[in-house]
């Protein structure tokens, strides 16, 4: 009887810690079904990317322009003018754009100054989304210092650019997408240039200006020092925010390489040029920045 | 430089593993850009404790082995090394001191904390010190900052928290204090008052006091709370302090300069300097920093 018991006890035991260990056993199967995306060089779930950029950028939102001089010493000015300028906005006509990641309007700026200046064009206009309000807010208060204040040359929206409200972005309506240094910080890059093929109407232009991979050996490893070096420490100084600009510099790293973006421009249904430097992409100061372009058919 | 020195130096790319919570390690060049920077940063904008905080982490040196071998030498200094003690309002019962009798230590802490406005809470926790025992020596110090200022009796005005600074370089031989004393008095050059009470009382009181008495790392704070505060003085050798407090809290001092400060002579997140700091007027809510002018 009481052999039958314990052989009871123990075979119920068992199947306790058998059914314990399966439950371990799918759970992890389960975390390993869990998507996963890179935050810098931590790996987290994809859903909680949104909101920890989002902290980032709340935080470097009042700084944000400082910082950029701090850390590019004034370069990305230069960056910017470039980018503006090859894409050349008002030359065939008044163009309805739209500035993606656009939040404090660097870019949106130097679109509509281009065209005013270069083609006295006052009906060129762009729409500033963002999905940071903290940004945009910093942009709205920045365009109050300009003519285009008020006018129906710019405004401001908050959105995700993965997911562009069908009823505000409607398909097919825009003449030039610009996204600027904003895309490496969304979850997933497919999901922003398919919302980006949607809204651009045939013909029309998307443009990216992102840091990418420098190759060059000489300039690489002086590059990764000073981002990792001094830009972690301007962030403390500056901003007293050592993490948000870690997070900058690590961000930087995990963008994939220019001809992997290419592609990944083509997958989504727009037409770029060869892989090579100087057609698919530009890159600038050795591929520091580079500008990637693609045309949709 | 060799080339292994050399090696040492550079930034990895790869995240470090940091060797207690908050811990940031930094190379040769990082600890002298840091250090500067928070030099030029702190003195354009006093209000920027983190960076006091970090100045005087970058430039601490050799100065912290040094206090944590003063520390071994003496019992008291061995179990505060064992134990750890942090000072904060969750560690410290405010409420049992302020039921001391009122010549006892831990009271008359509890009324200077009142009468300055100040809070124990927020110092900015150590990130730059490389070894945890030497992290725990210079956080002991930045929470021990206020109990200096105590047991010599300075309140928290500018040429207060100066003078604590100069008795913390006689009895400690941090180069932060140094460094504050002599760029803090760059603030109130103008105030010829200040300047006289500070550089003909406070600073040869406190120059000649902090080099005889007993070096304060070593003193357990947390066990003599009991303990009558004019033998406990006795027993450190401070004693006369010249330091003169406001005749009420509600007095406004009108001769201090209000516009910034005690940030700037501070050792970490200043005890006084957010918020006692730029008058004698104690009456704003402690931890604020008071508005200007």
């Amino acid at each position: 009887m009481s052999l039958l018991c314990s052989g009871a006890i123990r075979q119920s035991a068992t199947r306790k810690w058998a059914s314990r260990t399966f439950i371990r056993c799918t759970s992890s199967y389960s975390d390993r079904d869990q998507k996963t995306t890179s935050f810098g060089f931590k790996t987290i779930p994809a859903h909680e990317k949104e909101s920890m950029v989002k902290n980032v950028f709340d935080s470097v939102a009042s700084n944000y322009d400082l910082m950029n001089d701090a850390m590019s010493l004034g370069v990305h000015r230069l960056w910017k003018d470039e980018f503006v300028s090859s894409l050349k906005p008002g030359r065939r006509g008044p163009m309805r754009c739209i500035d993606v990641a656009g939040g404090t309007g660097d870019i949106a700026l130097r679109l509509l100054d281009f065209a005013r200046e270069k083609y006295a064009d006052r009906e060129t206009s762009v729409e500033v989304v963002d999905i940071n309000a903290q940004m945009l807010k910093e942009g709205h208060r920045r365009f109050k210092q300009t003519m285009y204040h008020n006018t129906p040359q710019v405004s401001f929206h908050e959105a995700n650019a993965q997911e562009l409200p069908v009823e505000k972005f409607i398909d097919n309506s825009y003449d030039l997408y610009t996204i600027a240094f904003g895309i490496r910080n969304c979850t997933s890059i497919p999901d922003v240039l398919k919302e980006a093929y949607r809204v651009l109407k045939p013909g029309a232009t998307f443009a990216c200006l992102e840091f990418n991979k420098v190759t060059n050996p000489l300039l690489g490893p002086i590059y990764d020092q000073y981002s990792f070096s001094v830009i972690p420490l301007l962030g403390t100084l500056l901003t007293g925010d050592r993490a948000s600009y870690q997070y900058l510099v690590e961000s930087i790293r995990k963008f994939p390489s220019q001809p992997e973006f290419a592609q990944m421009i083509r997958d989504a249904g727009f037409v770029t040029g060869k892989d090579i430097d100087g057609a698919a992409w530009n890159n600038l100061w050795g591929g520091v920045a580079c500008i990637h372009t693609g045309v949709k058919v | 430089m060799s080339l292994r020195r050399l090696g040492a130096n550079i930034r990895s790319i790869h995240t470090q593993t940091p060797a207690y919570p908050g811990h940031i390690q930094l190379n040769a060049f990082e600890n002298a850009f840091l250090a500067v920077g928070s030099a030029v940063v702190s003195l354009m904008n006093p209000y920027r404790a983190d960076l006091i905080a970090a100045l005087g982490e970058t430039t601490a040196g050799s100065s912290l082995p040094k206090l944590r071998d003063i520390m071994l030498a003496n019992p008291e200094g061995r179990q505060i090394l064992k134990d750890r003690p942090r000072i904060n309002t969750r560690t410290v019962d405010m409420d049992a001191l302020a039921r001391l009798p009122a010549n006892t230590w831990g009271r008359t802490y509890i009324n200077w904390l009142e009468r300055t406005g100040v809070t124990p809470d927020s110092r900015e926790p150590v990130h730059y010190i490389n070894d945890p025992e030497l992290a725990y020596v210079m956080q002991r110090y930045r929470e021990c900052h206020d109990l200096y200022h105590c047991i010599t009796n300075f309140s928290v005005n500018v040429e207060s928290e100066l003078a604590v600074k100069y008795f913390e370089f006689a009895n400690l031989g941090l180069p932060l204090a140094a460094i504050s004393a002599i760029g803090g008095p760059l603030r109130i050059l103008s105030n010829a008052k200040k300047r006289d009470r500070l550089f003909s009382e406070y600073v040869p009181w406190a120059l000649k006091t902090g080099s005889t008495s007993r070096c304060l790392i070593s003193v357990y704070w947390e066990k003599r709370w009991e303990q009558d505060v004019e033998e406990l003085r006795r027993e450190l050798g401070i004693v006369d302090s010249p330091a003169r407090w406001p005749k009420s809290k509600k007095t406004l001092d009108v001769d201090s300069d209000a516009s910034f400060n005690l940030a700037n002579s501070n050792p970490g997140p200043g005890s006084g300097s957010q918020s006692g700091n730029e008058t004698d007027n104690t009456s704003h809510a402690p931890g604020t920093v008071p508005p200007i002018g």
